[in-house]
């Protein structure tokens, strides 16, 4: 289908609250037509309360050969995880 | 037994156009739309569905909603000439699929403030159903109408080889549980008008409309889906799984 019909990415919300989530990809000619197929396709069985698809193109992506460079630094920081301090039981789920 | 009959009229319509819509399973011209057409096929069998039963509850003769569907011959299908049309290609699947709609949508629409608290019922959920059914045909007829000069093309055919079956939708039998069908045909002609300006597709010279589908007058062509849609029970009686 080729540049008739691009790549489009399509994100779903499940509930009010929750942030979109990546669900898959589908063909469309145009974002109407997107969103369209996106609801026929990915919330067949209530999947979702809101639909969000953007051009694949359009995304801009991390290079897997620089994983190393770009996620091992964080590795042996385990300061960062908010896991020394104490939560009165009073605040509950955090 | 004027409703009843009015439910079947009803039921038909959704039974034959939901079955033709199920042919396209496997068959559409790409994945999103294979889904697409199989989810509207889900839809209007549903409500004919919930039609056929509510139909066979007032009957009153212990008939089940698969009798209805399974044991009918062709003569007594009462759906509009319309609904049985075969597919054609995607332009006339898009095209039968809105006109239907647009019909559909504000006859629930009326219906949602029915007596009939069953009526208003099935409404509810079939009012949402079609408007999504408008909308989805509605966008393809504008693309392909306002898209190639092929497209284009078989979309206008499209509109030629259905115009002398859409006015028989607004015939049927009256009764007091649903609205009047005829006193839909100016939201109806406000739709589609305002698609195919869209669209850039011309509204034909008037034709002799073909009609009859009401009273089980039938083309051809249904005793063939019939055939075919009631083979298993009519080859093996009263099969379950």
């Amino acid at each position: 289908m080729g540049d008739v019909t691009p790549l489009w990415e399509v994100f779903i919300r499940p509930r009010n609250g929750l942030a979109h989530k990546h669900v898959g990809s589908l063909h469309a000619a145009d974002e109407a037509l997107a969103l369209s197929a996106a609801r026929d396709v990915y919330t067949r069985r209530e999947e979702g309360t809101s639909i969000w698809v953007v051009r694949s193109e359009a995304i801009a992506a991390s290079d897997p050969a620089r994983a190393g460079e770009n996620f091992d630094p964080a590795e042996d920081k385990i300061y960062r995880h908010p896991t020394f301090y104490k939560i009165p039981d009073d605040v509950g789920h955090m | 037994m004027a409703l009843y009959r009015a439910l079947i009229e009803l039921a038909d319509d959704h039974l034959v156009l939901g079955h033709r819509l199920s042919e396209w399973c496997g068959h559409a011209p790409m994945l999103e739309e294979d889904l697409a057409l199989s989810n509207f096929a889900l839809d209007l069998i549903g409500t004919a569905r919930s039609l056929y039963a509510y139909a066979a509850e007032i009957e009153g003769k212990g008939r089940s909603e698969d009798d209805l569907a399974y044991l009918r011959n062709e003569r007594e299908y009462l759906n509009c000439l319309l609904v049985e049309r075969p597919n054609g290609d995607f332009a006339h699947t898009m095209l039968r699929e809105f006109y239907f709609a647009a019909f559909m949508e504000p006859f629930w629409q009326a219906a949602l403030a029915s007596n009939d608290k069953v009526i208003a019922g099935i409404a509810g959920k079939a009012v949402k159903e079609m408007a999504y059914h408008m909308r989805h045909a509605g966008e393809w007829i504008v693309r392909l109408g306002d898209g190639t000069e092929e497209s284009a093309a078989r979309m206008q055919a499209a509109v030629v080889d259905l115009h002398p079956y859409w006015e028989e939708l607004f015939s049927g039998g009256d009764c007091d549980a649903l609205p009047d069908r005829a006193a839909l045909r100016p939201a109806w002609e406000a739709s589609v008008k305002a698609v195919f300006a869209e669209a850039n597709l011309d509204w034909p010279e008037p034709v002799y409309g073909q009609n009859g589908g009401r009273d089980g007058m039938h083309s051809e062509v249904l005793g063939r889906m019939l055939s075919d849609m009631q083979y298993l029970q009519r080859a093996h009686p009263g099969a379950t799984w």
